[in-house]
């Protein structure tokens, strides 16, 4: 149990797949200009990586591990191309649930949606998960909170973007550039986490 | 080389540079920098699946049907990336457990996705190929550039060689720890973009939010 904490702190401040990882940067950059877009994104990058890591955790370990499927057979290889088939249904899925039933919540992620499939934060957080050869509880508290810890990351730079839109940036930072070095100082201020343990 | 496909291979270089400009891509470009040994490794394999990634894709444009076209391509981009990381795991293998789960990002890289829906769908075979081409080098430029400074300035080091002998090895240059760790790569690439942009203004970004001239007045005496 202790283990498992730990484990779900260190994804969520310690090594949080935005700010040590680099991980899902394109739509963080982009996306993360006002608050209410940045909360529905992260909410939705949350629940899909909750729902994707343990599922490609049982697809390793029952279908693609070497002797899970047929003995003496090693399907790893198909590993990336499997996962990304995971991700991508269950993106497809999720739209049809929400659809049905929290039309709401459906109508405020908007196109957000269908992108997160190609978020390398949620591949990213399966292929950590293969790597570190997590158990199925590990991996579903992993996939939990390294979820939270993105959304977590995304919606604090939104509020840091909303208030910087004021200020006097030289011409050729503007944009993407201040966004960079305020990020950069954003991973800095997480850094003083590590070496946090339960 | 006829001058159109000049255009297409140069223009990704600086003009229109998939990290600096078109925002694609960063995920891998930061993570992947702390030496320029797996920087090169990383900008190879991601030019070598873009450029095919975009010329299978291109091939078959005329037989996918629009509705599952992003299907498709994640598919093709996924066998492609399949097969580097194989040849990466036979023949580097010492490189390819520092890429680690870096080289499978590649299927989810933006650049790859985003030439396929933009170029390939609409270009001929050779023309995708060269901008795919063209567009990894886009990448592996700006890689390279910010991969140099964090050896370099962090460990001394270039590819491995040292240039800079360290204090701790008797040397006379200390070693700056910070440019090894993650922030640094933001930096670093905020204040690339700064220059290219300096170099460069029509890259410059519209203001969301303008003073208004009245307001800029009063504040004249201060500055």
């Amino acid at each position: 149990m202790e283990d498992l904490l730990s484990l779900a702190v260190k994804a969520i401040f310690v090594e949080n797949l935005a700010l040590a990882f680099f991980l899902g940067m394109c739509t963080f950059l982009a996306l993360s200009k006002k608050i209410e877009t940045a909360i529905g994104l992260g909410i939705a990058v949350a629940v899909v990586q909750a729902i994707t890591v343990p599922v490609n955790n049982l697809i390793l370990n029952y279908l693609l591990k070497e002797n899970a499927l047929l003995q003496g057979v090693d399907l790893t290889f198909l590993g990336l191309i499997s996962y990304i088939g995971v991700i991508a249904a269950m993106v497809q899925i999720l739209e049809m649930v929400l659809d049905k039933y929290l039309p709401s919540l459906y109508n405020a992620l908007g196109v957000f949606l269908p992108l997160i499939t190609v978020n390398c934060a949620i591949l990213g957080g399966s292929l950590f998960m293969v790597e570190r050869d997590y158990s199925f509880a590990e991996s579903a508290v992993y996939g939990i909170s390294s979820g939270l810890g993105w959304a977590l990351a995304i919606v604090a730079l939104a509020g840091v973007r909303e208030k910087l839109k004021y200020s006097d940036v030289p011409k050729g930072l503007q944009g993407l550039g201040i966004t960079f070095i305020t990020v950069g100082l954003m991973s800095m201020g997480f850094m003083a986490f590590s070496g946090i343990q339960l | 080389m006829n001058p159109e496909t000049k255009k297409t291979l140069v223009e990704p270089l600086v003009d229109q540079n998939p990290i600096t400009l078109q925002i694609l891509g960063i995920c891998s470009a930061l993570a992947v920098t702390t030496s320029v040994k797996t920087a090169l490794l990383m900008s190879v394999a991601l030019t070598v699946v873009t450029a095919f990634s975009s010329a299978s894709i291109s091939s078959v444009r005329h037989h996918i049907p629009n509705s599952i076209r992003i299907i498709v391509q994640m598919t093709i981009i996924a066998s492609l990336v399949i097969v580097v990381d194989q040849l990466l795991k036979a023949f580097a293998y010492d490189t390819s457990k520092q890429l680690s789960v870096f080289v499978g990002l590649i299927i989810t890289n933006c650049i790859v996705m985003g030439r396929a829906e933009a170029y390939a769908m609409k270009n001929g075979v050779k023309d995708s190929f060269i901008d795919g081409l063209g567009n990894g080098m886009g990448y592996s430029l700006i890689l390279i550039i910010v991969a140099v400074f964090r050896e370099l300035l962090g460990a001394g080091s270039l590819l491995g060689y040292k240039l800079f002998p360290l204090t701790t090895d008797g040397g006379w240059y200390q070693s700056n720890g910070m440019m090894l760790l993650p922030p640094s790569a933001f930096f670093i690439i905020g204040l690339l973009i700064w220059a290219v942009r300096t170099w460069k203004p029509e890259q410059n970004e519209e203001p969301d939010f303008k003073i208004h001239e009245s307001h800029v007045h009063g504040s004249a005496e201060v500055h």
